[in-house]
């Protein structure tokens, strides 16, 4: 709570800041009618004081709030009796717990004794000064940061070039965020990989046919024999993805050329915010329908022609998912669609050739490389996409390509591996990251391929 | 210039000088329109356009225009920006249809039969009445391609080597055959701005047409490439009936035998090539061609 009143207090001697910079550059050259002898329009003076206020304080601000913790637990265990600071560093961990615990009166594991209720006390005190002495160390840096600020303002000051600097720096450090995080999630799905690996081989992995990750706890326990051959959760995805590109691919192409050719501009207008209102269904939504309806249609129909069809079918679950995907083909083409210039229609039809010839000969050939690019997007889309498959494919991992088997994905299985209490360090929850290892280098790669094919269509025409 | 062209959206850009200006009387006698100065007929009239009215809307973008375009003549259509001088040039192969608010009404016959009857079929009629267009737009296919396009959608050829004769001759007749005959493969959009435009008439031509009509088709070349495109204008005069609009006035006398002058939609004068610029009868004629405006 003392944080956000601080905070509070810093953003309002940043207004007083902001208001104190524009006065002074203002009376400076004689008030507001002399603006043009400043280098800077006035508010940027006002921004720069507001900056050298507020910057150092929040940036002091930061840092002591990750400090605050790791130095006052120091202290505690400074003063703590030496029986106790020799524990193991998982016991000395509980202490501590136990003493902050006991500070902010909640409940704590086992009896009191008076040494922590001390060691409570002295934690409370502890915290107590550190806040004391943050508000006063802050404030006055904002304080002093603003002094600063006001004096260095004068007409020749660049006022307006600091401040662009500074808020090119805040640019910077928000791109960088992402970058970052990307990175993280990489090395660390990587590190962890590594560790499956060093448990089962990576060629087993790779290559292996047969997918069972359930690991014997006990020496004598029955049916687990801890397989990792990915090879039939890969045949499983590429199948079900190419059930939906089956489904999406002609729909949305057909439908994103009606819309863009032969769809007045009456219909066009409503019919494309329709489709598009099926991407914003939740995929869960589609998974149950895809569980609840679809599948048991699949099978009534398939028996009634004497076909053998289980009840969670790969062709089920990839035809919801075509289904999700057309939206996203069918936008995408529709704009590379329309991306062909005008011209390329004038000179087709100015020639006789019929609206029909035009698209066929003339558009799609020149939208080709764009709608390409879209299809391998949308592919990316479907081997990552989790919840249909998760609800309408099953779990068991058969190596089959029959559409009318029940088949699971690589998706699929991570679900399972992580949900639930698990142990991270046998190989079953570090095949999970193994799996997204892989499904993030095919969808990189299958993206890298189609931007490089949306790029290089950019190209055709400039 | 008139841009009549739908962009991607299908959004019609509406000429600026039609929108709000009307079609106010002006004030000095000798400036005022009433029907059309000179002979509208030619001597051997191939199309023939009577009382045509155009309108985008509920605006009348060519009013009461009639004109003949007589066979084996260059005729250039000349006016200032917004006068409806291109609208009407794609009146004659129906290249308007693809803007939805567009109406055309009166009579235009190529060879005595009504290109608007409800009975005929645009797409023969858009082979008869071909079309070069302001900006050279090669299809992104190969150059080879681009001129045997027409030829294939229509059937024309029965066999390759038909096929390669045609593309050559209609090369040949562009002009373009010494300067891409080794390079057929290679794609259409690498050419230069002047050989493009070459191209696009190769590939007009490549259908065999009666008429073609060229949009300021030099407007996006350089003046080199523009004179080679002249020259070819007039040898094609031998065996194609050719309407031209253009911008530039001196195109119009060097490569035209007739020149009708177009102002706010109405046909304001037309005549011999040198009757208009050495004698204009008209005002407004006058005014333009003496740099006074447009």
């Amino acid at each position: 709570m003392t944080n956000t009143l601080l905070i509070l207090i810093l953003l309002g001697l940043m207004a007083l800041a902001y208001h104190l910079g524009v006065r002074r550059s203002q009376k400076l050259v004689g008030g507001p009618g002399g603006v043009r002898g400043l280098h800077s329009l006035p508010s940027y003076y006002g921004f720069f004081t507001a900056l050298w206020c507020g910057l150092p304080a929040l940036i002091m601000l930061l840092l002591w709030v990750s400090l605050q913790g790791s130095v006052i637990r120091d202290l505690i265990v400074s003063d703590l009796p030496e029986a106790v600071r020799n524990l193991p560093e998982a016991r000395l961990g509980l202490v501590i717990n136990d003493i902050q615990n006991l500070a902010q009166g909640n409940i704590v594991s086992g009896e009191v004794s008076p040494e922590m209720a001390q060691a409570a006390e002295h934690y409370k005190s502890l915290l107590r000064t550190s806040y004391a002495a943050s508000f006063v160390v802050i404030l006055s840096l904002a304080i002093a940061g603003l002094s600063l600020g006001w004096r260095l303002i004068s007409p020749q000051f660049r006022a307006r070039n600091r401040v662009e600097s500074v808020l090119k720096w805040l640019l910077i450090g928000c791109s960088t965020i992402a970058i970052f995080t990307t990175l993280g999630i990489v090395l660390s799905v990587l590190f962890e990989s590594i560790r499956f690996f060093g448990q089962i081989p990576i060629t087993e992995f790779l290559f292996g046919l047969e997918w069972s990750p359930q690991m014997a706890i006990r020496e004598d326990q029955v049916g687990s024999s801890g397989a990792f051959g990915v090879i039939p959760l890969f045949v499983g995805t590429l199948l079900i993805a190419l059930i939906a590109m089956l489904v999406a691919v002609p729909i949305g192409l057909m439908s994103a050329i009606y819309l863009s050719e032969y769809a007045g501009s009456h219909f066009r207008a409503y019919a494309k915010p329709l489709l598009e209102i099926l991407a914003g269904i939740p995929t869960v939504v589609y998974g149950f329908f895809a569980a609840l309806t679809v599948a048991p249609f699949i099978r009534d129909n398939g028996e009634l022609l004497g076909l053998d069809v289980s009840s969670e079918s790969a062709l089920a679950a990839g035809l919801v998912m075509g289904i999700m995907i057309i939206p996203f083909i069918s936008s995408l083409s529709d704009d590379v669609i329309n991306a062909v210039p005008q011209t390329m229609r004038d000179a087709s039809l100015g020639i006789g050739a019929t609206h029909s010839e035009t698209v066929k000969k003339v558009i799609l050939p020149a939208a080709l490389p764009g709608i390409v690019g879209g299809i391998l997007l949308a592919v990316s889309r479907a081997i990552g996409e989790t919840m249909i498959v998760v609800m309408a494919a099953g779990l068991s991992a058969n190596l089959t390509v029959n559409p009318l088997q029940s088949v699971t994905t690589v998706t699929v299985q991570i679900v399972t591996l992580l949900v639930g209490d698990q142990e991270f360090d046998s190989p079953k929850t570090l095949a999970a990251f193994a799996l997204g290892l892989l499904l993030f280098l095919v969808t990189l790669i299958l993206n890298v391929v189609a931007l490089r094919v949306v790029r290089k269509y950019r190209e055709a025409y400039e | 210039m008139l841009s009549v062209t739908p962009n991607t959206a299908g959004v019609v850009t509406l000429p600026k000088g039609l929108v709000g200006a009307g079609f106010a009387p002006v004030a000095d006698e000798s400036r005022a329109i009433n029907g059309t100065v000179g002979d509208i007929t030619a001597v051997d009239p191939r199309m023939t356009a009577r009382n045509v009215n155009v309108y985008y809307g509920d605006k009348l973008a060519i009013n009461d225009v009639s004109l003949d375009i007589g066979k084996n003549e260059v005729i250039a259509m000349i006016g200032p920006s917004g006068c409806g001088k291109s609208t009407f040039l794609r009146c004659l192969n129906r290249m308007n249809d693809t803007i939805d608010i567009c109406r055309v009404e009166g009579e235009i016959k190529l060879d005595e039969q009504n290109i608007y009857d409800s009975s005929l079929d645009v797409v023969p009629l858009r082979a008869q009445v071909g079309m070069v267009f302001q900006k050279p737009n090669p299809f992104p296919k190969s150059i080879y391609d681009n001129v045997a396009y027409g030829p294939r959608i229509h059937g024309l050829t029965s066999s390759k080597s038909e096929l390669d004769d045609i593309v050559e001759e209609s090369l040949l007749k562009a002009g373009l055959w010494d300067e891409v005959k080794d390079r057929l493969a290679e794609t259409g959009t690498g050419l230069s701005g002047g050989q493009q435009q070459r191209l696009c008439i190769a590939r007009t031509i490549a259908v065999a047409p009666e008429v073609i009509l060229m949009d300021e088709p030099c407007s996006a070349l350089d003046p080199i490439a523009t004179a080679r495109v002249e020259e070819l204008i007039d040898e094609l005069r031998e065996q194609f009936t050719i309407a031209i609009v253009t911008h530039s006035m001196q195109q119009a006398a060097r490569v035209s035998q007739r020149t009708a002058y177009f102002h706010l939609g109405q046909l304001v004068e037309v005549g011999k090539t040198d009757d208009i610029f050495t004698n204009p009868r008209h005002g407004l004629t006058e005014d333009y061609i003496t740099g006074r405006f447009g």
